[in-house]
């Protein structure tokens, strides 16, 4: 029977097995072993644990090469994934016993940080893989972004209009608002946004609040909350441009809400491929000191 | 007195025009009627520059005029030229109204336009498409008033008025908006045929005020005019009073006027009232009127090339001359694997002496039907097609016989003689075989595609009740009592009748008495229950099925609701007489009352799990009803990489077939835009090479026989067909790593519109019947979120989520 399995629990843990064992087997041979000296690189068990740690590493890089081979048939994406997940993780425990924990400033401990680099920040991948899908679908509510962008569009041409009956002064505020309006962006901004409908909300209240003075009394001064407004227009003076401002209102919060959604739906995108610009060079950069620790190794021996 | 000729051709569709080309080469004296000024309306219509193709590739072309594949303008441009060459007598303008046998014999020919005309014989060759409704005010014929709209990009600055409520008038409308005031004019008081999307957008823009709209106004006239700044004015009836407007344009999509009343008007008799139907013709192309001939679509033939050939022969036969059809030489090679073969008659003859529900059709019809056929003379002991294939293919034993496999572990096994039929469960579920065959001594049968089958179920009322008769016995007797004989089941078989149900329609009411056992046939049912006020689904049973034998078993109520998850059939067996067959047979009663516990063992645990009622009717209203493969994305787990688009893209030459952010979701469980691999495609309806197959997998793939015409893309309720081009050749994975070669694997080509984009095909999922191991795009998730299921899985995935 067919069903969703995420990477962890693929074909009943078979991967989460298979590294188990292999820490466990590599623990055991590492305490059993009697090296002459400290435990190192050197020594046979070294060797070995060298050699399976350097092909895991090639096996991993070649993550990237599967993942573009779409018609291969050798096992699925998701099982490549949930075994790169996990024999990537063991990677850390087998690449200590390796070095028998010696650490130094040197190119062999530059391959340990590298490689430590791209696991971490795999893990953080996976953090971002768990977390977020659940979030993007409640955010979306069924919309595509698509449909999104061309909502914000029709909201924008129904508030000029809006804006345009009202007052010279809203418009230009609501124009303003919406030529400074930017969705993504880099990733700093895609992480801090502004949003200038707040800007052209605000200015909208303040022209209400100047149009409310004489008619509703001495306002308060930090009376610039939507429902204040709703008050004061269900309190009378309902004439045509009141209705327009109101309406005028409904339609920037309900933009401000769409820029909301849509800029928080690309933030948790971009959180799920930023990671990848650290693990996918450090990877190669990876490869690259593996291979000068692999070849210093032997030519200094 | 009116003018008389030997051939009237009514029509210049590629039929008629080649049957008056042909007339004219021989010196006969011939009229060509066209209602439209140009030539071949229907291919005229096409949009500029569209690649006409010439299948089927195999049959030679018989006619004066050159035709092979290549654009719309070569081929009208070389009609045009042969008509001209051949010195055709074309009358333009004269659209037919009325055709009558004179009692002297000949007949005469009425037009619109108030021309007569007598002749010996007519030949129709008017297509499906039918005559273009006008506005029918005066002026409906000013240059200024359009009936069709190639490019809404050609005008910009304009006010156009837009008549009609349809779909295309709709899609004109709204595509006009984006840069001419368009004013639409709706004759009804509301856009009830049209899609939603399109109902959406258009009633938008008239709240929006974007686009005023008149509901019900009487158009009295369209004038053109000399001064002022627009061509001309539109004079109105409205309820408020009577209006004008000042346009430059009016664009009315009325729709076309089906040519059947026509047809009918001349006293040829259609077989049944199916809009699919068409009327019965002899070989020599001649209806059930003497003299009155019928070529091309409206005969059945859709594809160019066979019309023209129809259009020559068909002066031949009027003529007295004897050809041979252009389809003997592929006739003859078709069947030339028949043991003991002499000719082609010869074969004909002796399935109408054999075949009792072949006998029925005209020999026409039967070339026609072996020609979409194939013919096989299996060794004894083949498999012919196995339990659970996915095919629906329609089989007719000719000679000798075979053995239906009924039970595989006690090997009991049903002969098939000469003269019976078997594969019509397929044919008409759409779902898996429910037996193998295998073949006996000296089996001969002819195989049927899906389609022709249908078509002659639809054209000959008594192939229909022929095999509905043997349906229900087998349907029956393969459900309930397998182990004995058939004729134990005559009274329950007497009793049953089909019943047909609309999507959403109630098969029964729970507290209804029950009266009678529901067997499906095809489409599915929901069973639901009132609980707390709530209507809350909690099954959904497949074609193959039954229901309602609850009420029969135990209490004589119904427990449950049932309706039709989408347009369903059902055979309707008697309560008493049920009951009376389980009272006589104890397997069937224990095997029952087996079913019946289990079922109602998980209706309990349904009900304590709302939620998986709820994704069970989501499902449903997404068109799972009749899927049988559909693909889901869990977006819990969806990482929104769209590695499954890409590797839909690469392993079919380019094109993604699947959207995955398009489509609903609910309780994180998304269907994407995606085929459903329906049980009786939609799609597959009107193909008019019949390019659209099912392979035994359950597949519903394209063939490469396409000729790109779109009526899938249009037929298909869920838009996951599209047209598109080949796209330019991509660099291997190497030389994109090393030397950054063009586009990288998985990503889209630098230039989209590089390949050749006037030869579009149409492009669907396939589910990767090619590549072992099952679909690209589930092979693909990294994260596991995309699997695809059947609907026999619905019930225990509906389960597992809630």
């Amino acid at each position: 029977m067919a069903m969703h399995e995420s990477i962890f629990d693929y074909s009943r843990y078979r991967y989460l097995w298979v590294s188990m064992v292999l820490s466990l087997g590599s623990i055991v041979a590492y305490l059993w072993h009697d090296p002459i000296g400290e435990p190192n690189g050197g020594s046979w068990l070294g060797y070995t644990l060298g050699t399976i740690g350097a092909l895991l590493i090639l096996w991993l890089l070649w993550f990237g090469i599967r993942k573009r081979s779409y018609k291969s048939r050798v096992g699925t994406m998701r099982g490549w994934l949930s075994a790169h997940v996990y024999l990537g993780t063991s990677l850390i425990l087998i690449a200590f016993l390796h070095s028998g924990f010696q650490v130094g400033w040197n190119i062999h401990t530059l391959a340990l940080v590298l490689m430590l680099i791209v696991i971490f920040s795999g893990f953080f991948g996976v953090y971002t893989y768990v977390r977020y899908p659940a979030v993007m679908t409640r955010n979306r509510d069924s919309a595509t972004r698509q449909s999104l962008l061309d909502e914000i569009a029709e909201l924008d041409a129904q508030a000029l209009q809006l804006a345009d009956t009202v007052d010279p002064k809203v418009h230009a505020a609501v124009l303003r608002s919406i030529e400074r309006t930017e969705i993504g962006g880099s990733f700093i901004t895609l992480l801090r946004p502004s949003d200038e409908t707040d800007n052209a909300l605000d200015q909208v209240k303040t022209f209400m609040e100047q149009r409310d003075k004489p008619a509703a009394g001495a306002p308060k001064k930090d009376m610039s909350t939507m429902f204040a407004m709703v008050d004061f227009l269900s309190a009378g003076s309902a004439d045509a441009k009141s209705d327009a401002l109101r309406k005028l209102l409904d339609t920037l919060a309900r933009k401000r809400s769409l820029t909301d959604r849509i800029t928080r739906d690309l933030q948790v995108q971009a959180l799920m491929e930023i990671w990848l610009y650290v693990h996918v060079p450090l990877s190669m950069a990876l490869l690259a000191a593996l291979t000068a620790h692999v070849v210093s190794v032997f030519f200094y021996w | 007195m009116a003018e008389r000729f030997q051939i009237a051709i009514v029509g210049s569709g590629p039929g008629g025009l080649s049957a008056a080309a042909h007339a004219a080469e021989l010196g006969v004296s011939h009229v060509l009627l066209e209602a439209e000024p140009h030539l071949s309306n229907t291919i005229y219509r096409y949009q500029k520059g569209k690649h006409v193709m010439d299948e089927p590739g195999i049959l030679p072309l018989r006619s004066p005029l050159e035709f092979k594949a290549g654009t719309r303008e070569a081929i009208l441009g070389a009609w045009n030229d042969g008509v001209a060459r051949l010195a055709v007598n074309v009358k333009h303008g004269h659209e037919v109204s009325k055709i009558t046998a004179q009692p002297g014999g000949g007949f005469l020919v009425e037009c619109a336009n108030k021309a007569q005309m007598i002749a010996d014989r007519v030949v129709l060759g008017i297509g499906l498409q039918g005559n273009i409704r006008k506005l029918g005010v005066p002026g409906e014929d000013l240059p200024i008033v359009q009936y069709t709209l190639d490019d809404p990009g050609a005008f910009s600055g304009e006010t156009i008025v837009v008549v009609g409520a349809g779909d295309a008038a709709i899609e004109n409308a709204l595509a006009l908006a984006k840069q001419n005031t368009v004013i639409v004019i709706n004759r009804r008081d509301e856009f009830a045929r049209a899609k939603e999307g399109n109902l959406r957008g258009i009633c938008k823009a008239i709240e929006e005020g974007t686009m005023p709209c008149y509901y019900n106004p009487g158009p009295e006239k369209v004038e053109a005019l000399n001064v002022g700044r627009k061509k001309g004015r539109l004079v109105l009836q409205t309820p408020q009073g009577r209006a004008q407007i000042l346009i430059d344009r009016i664009i009315a999509r009325l729709g076309a006027s089906a040519p059947r009343g026509f047809v009918e008007g001349c006293g040829v008799k259609f077989p049944s009232k199916d809009p699919s139907a068409v009327p019965a013709i002899s070989p020599q192309y001649e209806s059930n009127v003497p003299g009155l001939y019928i070529v091309g679509a409206l005969a059945g033939y859709p594809l160019i090339k066979q019309a023209m050939n129809q259009g020559y022969e068909v002066v031949e036969y009027i003529l007295g001359r004897k050809v041979e059809p252009a389809d003997e030489p592929l006739l003859r090679d078709r069947l030339k694997n028949v043991p003991n073969f002499r000719s082609v008659d010869a074969f004909i003859a002796d399935i109408q002496r054999n075949v009792p529900l072949l006998s029925q059709i005209t020999p026409l019809q039967l070339r026609e039907f072996l020609l979409d056929s194939e013919i096989h003379a299996p060794k004894p002991g083949a498999t012919v097609f196995a339990k659970n294939d996915y095919t629906n293919t329609f089989f007719s034993i000719v000679e000798g016989e075979v053995e239906v496999v009924v039970d595989a572990a006690q090997n009991r096994r049903i002969k098939l003689k000469r003269g019976e039929f078997f594969g019509e469960m397929g044919l008409i579920s759409g779902r898996r075989r429910a037996a193998t065959v295998l073949a006996g001594p000296g089996a001969v049968l002819i195989e049927t595609p899906r389609r022709s089958m249908n078509r002659l179920i639809q054209s000959v009322e008594a192939v229909k009740r022929e095999i509905d008769k043997v349906f229900i016995a087998r349907a029956l007797q393969s459900r309930f009592t397998p182990e004995s004989p058939i004729e134990r089941l005559n009274e329950v078989v007497e009793s049953a009748r089909i019943v047909q149900f609309k999507a959403g329609d109630i098969v029964f009411n729970e507290g209804d008495p029950g009266d009678c056992v529901h067997l499906i046939r095809r489409g599915s049912l929901t069973i639901s229950r009132q609980i707390g006020g709530k209507d809350v689904v909690l099954s959904y049973v497949a074609a193959g099925n039954y229901v309602g034998e609850m009420a029969l078993l135990g209490d004589s109520r119904r427990s449950a609701t049932v309706r039709a998850a989408i347009a369903s059939e059902t055979i309707r067996v008697e309560g008493e007489a049920f009951k009376r067959l389980i009272q006589r047979d104890p397997i069937l009663r224990a095997r029952l009352q087996a079913e019946y516990s289990a079922r109602t063992a998980s209706n309990l645990a349904m009900q304590q799990m709302p939620a998986g009622g709820d994704i069970i009717s989501f499902l449903i209203a997404q068109g799972a009803g009749e899927a049988t493969d559909i693909l889901l994305i869990d977006e819990a787990l969806c990482v929104r990489c769209d590695n499954c688009e890409k590797a839909c893209a690469e392993t079919h030459g380019g094109t993604s077939r699947l959207d995955r952010e398009a489509g609903p979701t609910f309780a994180n469980v998304h269907v994407p835009t995606s085929c459903r691999h329906c049980e009786h495609p939609h799609c597959m309806k009107d193909c008019p090479p019949d390019a659209i197959h099912r392979a035994p997998n359950g597949e519903v793939y394209i063939a490469d026989n396409c000729i790109g015409c779109g009526n899938c893309e249009r037929n298909c309720p869920y838009g996951v067909i599209h047209l598109a081009a080949k796209p330019p050749k991509k660099p291997g994975l190497l030389s994109w790593l090393m030397f950054g070669a063009g586009p990288g694997p998985g990503e889209a080509p630098y230039d989209p519109k590089a390949g050749k984009s006037s030869e579009k095909k149409a492009v669907k999922c396939d589910m990767c019947k090619d590549l072992k191991g099952g679909p690209a795009c589930v092979r693909a998730c990294p994260t596991g979120a995309a699997i695809r299921i059947g609907p026999e899985e619905f019930r225990a995935y509906a389960r597992n989520r809630s």
